[in-house]
């Protein structure tokens, strides 16, 4: 098990740096922060110190070589923008991105295997088919939506609820709803499929032949192997909020990563994007060796090689 | 999943459905009758209606501002209201439509194609090639999908087939991941085997025998594709990184009513109950396709049925 983890990340190592060489040259390739840093009536000298000063003068591959020597003495750069340190201002960011996550997963897990056994218990009765089609308008229901329509009902009509920023619980619960939504959906249609198929097996029916009640047959013995397929979706949900809660952040003022991210693209503050993208894409890959170990302890066919 | 790895998924479309067949599974769907319909008649909507409304969905009228839905005396255009400039937001959802679900199909059309051919290549070549593809698909994982597509629309000109280009970029993954593992799957089957025997040329082999065979899943994940690229395109133009103004999308319309969600919130409302009710309709689409298309996993439904039903 050991072996496999350090292989895995050793794996995990080479797709970061080939990630990291893109990163670098996309970001490079969105413009010259002098022209955004520097007054519009600035002398070409100036542009060229400015130029000069942050290493932009050199050729790329010479850039990219003093950025790789500075990674390794785990130099991110400083921000252009707060002159401290990039990776203070990702680390900063990215907790409040991960608390979301963190909040967001287990209240759309919970729901979703309601929904989603409900769904698969009896398909054709009404609560089955609501449940589906509850679903399905959860999967299709744009974040964004849900966001500015909570606005619109709990903060402009009824007044309870902030419309952005952050603080107590009331500043979570929009923000939570909207990113929450769409994960539930997916989730649920999982669980259902997952439920159809396990529930229809040899040794579900051998079960309900012993004479077992339906409660303990779904609970007991068909949920534990539709989890699985539960836990890979899950995963990835997890990791599409930790990287792309940005719209839901946008609207609600919420300083996370991706917020960080996307203003940092928008002000060239390549080291903040840099970092940042290193913090997710790290944090990404960390959830991924995380969600292969719980799988293998779930499932006693599974080994690692 | 116990019985998925008992019976890969693959092998249950070994016999072909016919589209007779295919076609009489819809009697068991309700559903997907009525999602189909919906489809069928917002494309002629959109399609007609563009035409007819393309004029009025640009046409200013001041004293006709900030209407609110159901303003039938002031005209049948202002059914849903208009906004600050007087435009009807009926007009204007229509021709949105055009845009929003013409660049999620060609974007789905183009990065299927795409994707299944590269998928194909590797999973059935092999090798470094395989090992290749799949790191840098490995990569598209971990970066996060709207930030890429946000850092490339900062680099190109925001033009329309830039934001094609570029979620074409965020979903050919999807296609090369869903072929790879198929064809790696399909590689092994005695058919393959045999048709190499015979001599069949590789481009043979992965034109006649394992695209066949593949292709009900890619046209599942593909159709309800159409709905996820819906979804990235709407969030982008919300983000102002999509499509631009003066054109018009489901998503760029939510992100202007958002400023005068106090004075006209149908503004953002209807826009969004567009997305909302295309994108179920896309998804139940896909549901029934992915039970037609695989009569095994049809069967098992039915019987499931019946036995919940006793």
């Amino acid at each position: 098990m050991a072996a496999y983890i350090l292989r895995r990340l050793a794996y995990s190592l080479i797709t970061l740096a080939l990630f990291f060489a893109l990163i670098f040259v996309l970001v490079r390739m969105t413009g010259n922060p002098a022209d955004l840093y520097l007054p519009l009536n600035s002398t070409q000298e100036m542009r060229d110190a400015f130029s000069a000063r942050l290493g932009l003068d050199q050729p790329i591959y010479i850039q990219f070589g003093r950025f790789v020597l500075d990674l390794l003495r785990l130099d991110f750069g400083d921000s252009l923008v707060r002159g401290i340190p990039a990776m203070s201002v990702a680390l900063n960011a990215f907790p409040r991105t991960a608390a979301l996550a963190l909040v967001v997963m287990p209240i759309a897990a919970t729901l979703a295997i309601m929904i989603g056994s409900a769904a698969a218990y009896r398909p054709n009765s009404i609560a089955g088919r609501t449940a589906t089609l509850g679903a399905l308008v959860a999967t299709a229901v744009p974040d964004f939506w849900i966001g500015i329509m909570g606005v619109l009902w709990f903060s402009v009509m009824l007044g309870w609820l902030p419309t952005s920023g952050t603080g107590g619980w009331q500043y979570w619960v929009l923000p939570v709803l909207a990113l929450a939504a769409r994960p539930t959906g997916i989730l649920a249609q999982v669980v259902r499929g997952a439920m159809v198929q396990t529930l229809t097996s040899p040794y579900i029916k051998a079960a309900r032949a012993k004479g077992i009640s339906k409660q303990a047959l779904v609970f007991r013995h068909a949920f534990r192997n539709a989890t699985l397929p539960v836990i890979t979706v899950g995963g990835e949900q997890f990791a599409g909020i930790l990287s792309g809660a940005i719209v839901v952040e946008t609207i609600f003022g919420w300083p996370g990563i991706g917020k960080t991210m996307m203003d940092s693209i928008l002000q060239r503050d390549f080291a903040v994007v840099q970092a940042s993208a290193l913090v997710i894409a790290s944090s990404i890959f960390l959830l991924n060796i995380f969600i292969d170990i719980l799988y293998a302890r779930l499932d006693p066919r599974i080994s690692f090689k | 999943m116990s019985v998925s790895a008992q019976n890969p998924p693959g092998e249950s479309t070994g016999s072909k459905p016919t589209g007779g067949y295919v076609l009489a599974s819809l009697r068991h769907d309700p559903l997907a009758v009525g999602a189909l319909i919906y489809i069928a008649l917002l494309v002629l909507v959109l399609v007609g209606g563009s035409v007819v409304l393309g004029e009025m969905a640009a046409s200013q009228n001041l004293r006709m501002r900030n209407l609110a839905p159901g303003a039938l005396e002031a005209g049948w255009q202002y059914l849903l209201g208009s906004d600050s400039l007087g435009r009807s937001v009926l007009a204007r959802i229509v021709v949105g439509g055009v845009r929003t679900l013409g660049v999620a199909f060609t974007t789905v059309v183009i990065a299927s194609v795409i994707g299944t051919a590269i998928g194909i290549y590797a999973g059935y070549r092999g090798g470094l090639a395989d090992n290749l593809v799949m790191r840098v698909a490995d990569i598209s994982l971990a970066f996060p999908g709207i930030l890429l597509a946000v850092v490339l629309l900062y680099i190109f000109p925001p033009a329309l087939t830039t934001v094609i280009v570029v979620l074409i970029v965020n979903r050919l993954p999807l296609y090369i991941r869903v072929s790879r593992a198929e064809t790696l799957e399909v590689r092994e089957r005695l058919f393959v085997s045999a048709a190499r025997v015979l001599g069949a040329s590789t481009w043979r082999i992965a034109t006649r025998h394992v695209l066949p065979v593949i292709a009900p899943t890619i046209l599942t994940v593909a159709t309800l594709d159409v709905a996820v690229v819906m979804l990235v395109e709407s969030s982008l133009s919300f983000l102002g990184m999509g499509v631009q103004p003066p054109s018009i999308s489901w998503g760029l319309m939510v992100a202007d009513g958002r400023r005068y969600l106090r004075a006209a919130w149908w503004l953002t409302f209807f826009p969004g109950l567009a997305i909302i009710l295309t994108g179920i309709a896309i998804n139940l689409v896909s549901n029934w396709l992915r039970v037609a298309l695989d009569p095994v996993q049809a069967a098992r439904l039915h019987k499931h049925g019946d036995d919940d039903g006793q």
